[in-house]
């Protein structure tokens, strides 16, 4: 059986007001204000004492202690003493337990409201501060390949190893999915439009020269952003909450060589594999399309799809590979290494190192077709 | 010391002598981590200098800070133990590193140096399967792989049982004693404090200054200043 909160004010004398609570005073929807109470201080600017009066007062918790204090702040704002020996004892001692550390003013967050062009200023700024860290990445990326070649760069093998593994073998299952499945679908938008002019079996060209030259490395780089990109920036991101980067500098040994270079690699060498790997996928998905769809014969699809496919179709698309490994390598890293110190911090890094390693690998795409135009291959 | 424009700690001037417990001490919050993080290397300071014997830390590049550090062995608050490594691994990796032993050379030190923390045949364990406690003391043995001159300790005993906390402050003391190491502790823990403490800077929170260098036990016998007094003495009177 709880007793409703209830709060009355008495004024014996013009100075002096008494605040009386009575019934259980526990958080809940309908516990009095404090507003109230200092509406009606407010109105009689004669009061210099406010006498806490509370011994009717059942069941108590914080809904009390917080009415108390913010009733306290107020009078303390408008130089009212405050006589709280009616509380219970307990309620007393924890109130001067809760004001025994003054508030720390000056450690507060301020919400600060920017006008849209400061807004626009900084977010500007931001920007270019954003590609002079990833250029200053890349560089320290390039030297550290340096120092490989020159044989003083410090890493462990094994790692090496482990990271070729995880970012070979264990994606091929998803590799040959996606790409048997673009084979597949590519084949049969072209098909569609090749069958109004009875040349379905160029369809073999279309799949071939588009996977091999393009597709195969687009969707494998797009998968190992997600899959091994992701990964990577929420390892070193792990790593760097855990204070792990810092115990690898304070042993003298870099970040850079120790865990970036054996990643990026890792993917420069399994990223072409892969692509040679999801173009036989994305032809065979081709092929099947039609060989059932269209009844192209098996051996006249395949003689096809070999006197289409040039050399330098699959030299480009190897290349282009190679540069998404490093590009989703160096994505994943870099936001890893630029994480902060929190669980959610990782979460975004590792958002961040998929989106940035898609867009590099959707503008290199673009950098290498333009070149390949220019250059007539 | 700062972050941006908030600055933590101003005119902080103290020396650490060869052979000391040096204790940096403090209410949470005044920077002690931070002060830690400057002097191994990791954060520049906005303003002052560090000194390692004659030679400016912050002045140098990285390469002489880095050759500078390779003398001084750090424990992180959390052990921070490359997770992907087993403890031998983690404890092996500077040795690899940094000196020519043989293989299994360096497998003897590595066991030398777990058995040390009290922790002989967890070499294959992975640093998640062990408890906090153990973490620290693995990360204690990685600080000392190298035999370092010197020692950092960021939070030795925080979230230690008093025992643990115990043997952790006597395996410092002996250390300091049997290999003449130079200790330099950050902690709160009163009886840490007065049990391995030599020599310490008291840094306070609302002076956001140093207000006193010295051994702890003197300062507290002589100090003046309440607010040393009352974290000294846990505010009891």
């Amino acid at each position: 059986m709880t007793a409703k909160a209830a709060l009355l004010l008495e004024q014996p004398t013009a100075e002096i007001v008494k605040v009386v609570l009575a019934g259980d005073w526990r958080l809940g929807p309908d516990l009095p204000e404090p507003v109230a109470v200092q509406e009606e201080l407010a109105a009689r600017p004669t009061v210099r004492q406010v006498v806490l009066e509370a011994r009717e007062v059942g069941q108590w918790d914080s809904g009390l202690l917080t009415f108390l204090m913010r009733l306290q702040d107020f009078c303390v704002r408008r130089q009212i003493r405050v006589e709280s020996e009616g509380l219970p004892p307990g309620a007393k001692k924890l109130l001067a337990l809760a004001t025994a550390v003054p508030e720390k003013t000056d450690a507060r967050h301020v919400e600060e409201r920017t006008s849209f062009l400061a807004n626009l200023g900084t977010q500007t700024v931001g920007l270019f501060q954003g590609i002079g860290e990833f250029l200053a990445f890349l560089g320290d990326a390039v030297v550290a390949v340096l120092r490989l070649v020159s044989g003083r760069a410090r890493y462990r093998r094994a790692d090496l190893w482990l990271i070729m593994q995880a970012a070979s073998a264990q994606a091929v299952p998803i590799v040959s999915l996606i790409s048997f499945l673009v084979g597949l679908i590519l084949a049969f938008i072209g098909a569609i439009q090749l069958q109004l002019f009875g040349a379905q079996i160029y369809v073999a060209d279309l799949v071939g020269i588009a996977m091999v030259r393009l597709m195969a490395a687009i969707m494998t780089g797009i998968v190992m952003a997600g899959r091994t990109g992701g990964a990577f920036a929420a390892q070193l991101g792990t790593m760097q909450v855990n204070q792990e980067i810092d115990a690898l500098k304070t042993l003298g040994l870099s970040p850079m060589e120790f865990l970036v270079l054996p990643r990026m690699l890792a993917l420069a060498l399994t990223m072409p594999l892969l692509c040679l790997y999801a173009n036989i996928m994305g032809i065979m998905g081709g092929m099947v399309v039609g060989v059932w769809m269209l009844n192209i014969d098996l051996i006249q699809y395949y003689n096809e799809t070999a006197r289409a496919v040039g050399l330098w179709n699959l030299g480009i698309g190897l290349f282009s590979g190679f540069i998404f490994g490093i590009i989703v390598a160096l994505a994943g890293c870099m936001r890893g290494m630029q994480c902060g110190r929190s669980a959610s911090a990782v979460g975004e890094a590792a958002t961040s190192a998929v989106v940035t390693a898609i867009v590099g690998i959707i503008l290199s795409t673009a950098l290498i077709t333009i070149v390949c135009n220019f250059l007539g291959i | 010391m700062a972050y941006g424009d908030y600055v933590l700690m101003r005119d902080l001037n103290f020396t650490i002598n060869r052979g000391d417990i040096f204790i940096i001490m403090g209410g949470s919050g005044c920077g002690k981590s931070t002060l830690m993080t400057i002097l191994v290397g990791l954060k520049a300071p906005a303003r002052g200098k560090v000194y390692y014997g004659e030679v400016d830390f912050w002045g140098a590049d990285q390469a002489s800070r880095d050759q500078l550090m390779r003398r001084a062995g750090v424990m992180y608050q959390s052990g921070a133990l490359w997770s992907s490594m087993t403890l031998a691994e983690n404890v092996a990796l500077p040795l690899e590193t940094y000196t020519n032993l043989r293989p299994d050379q360096i497998r003897e030190v590595v066991r030398l140096k777990l058995a040390l923390v009290g922790l002989a045949g967890f070499e294959e364990f992975y640093p998640a399967e062990i408890s906090g406690g153990m973490q620290k003391r693995a990360g204690i043995a990685r600080a000392m792989a190298l035999d370092p001159e010197i020692l950092f300790f960021d939070e030795p005993s925080a979230g230690l049982d008093p025992v643990s906390a115990r043997r952790l402050d006597d395996l410092i003391l002996e250390l300091n004693d049997s290999l003449g190491t130079t200790m330099v502790v950050v902690t709160h823990e009163l009886p840490s404090i007065f049990a391995i403490g030599s020599n310490g800077v008291f840094l306070d929170v609302s002076r956001r200054t140093q207000t006193a260098t010295g051994n702890p036990r003197q300062l507290l016998a002589e100090t003046q200043d309440p607010a040393l007094r009352q974290f000294l003495t846990r505010g009891e009177k």
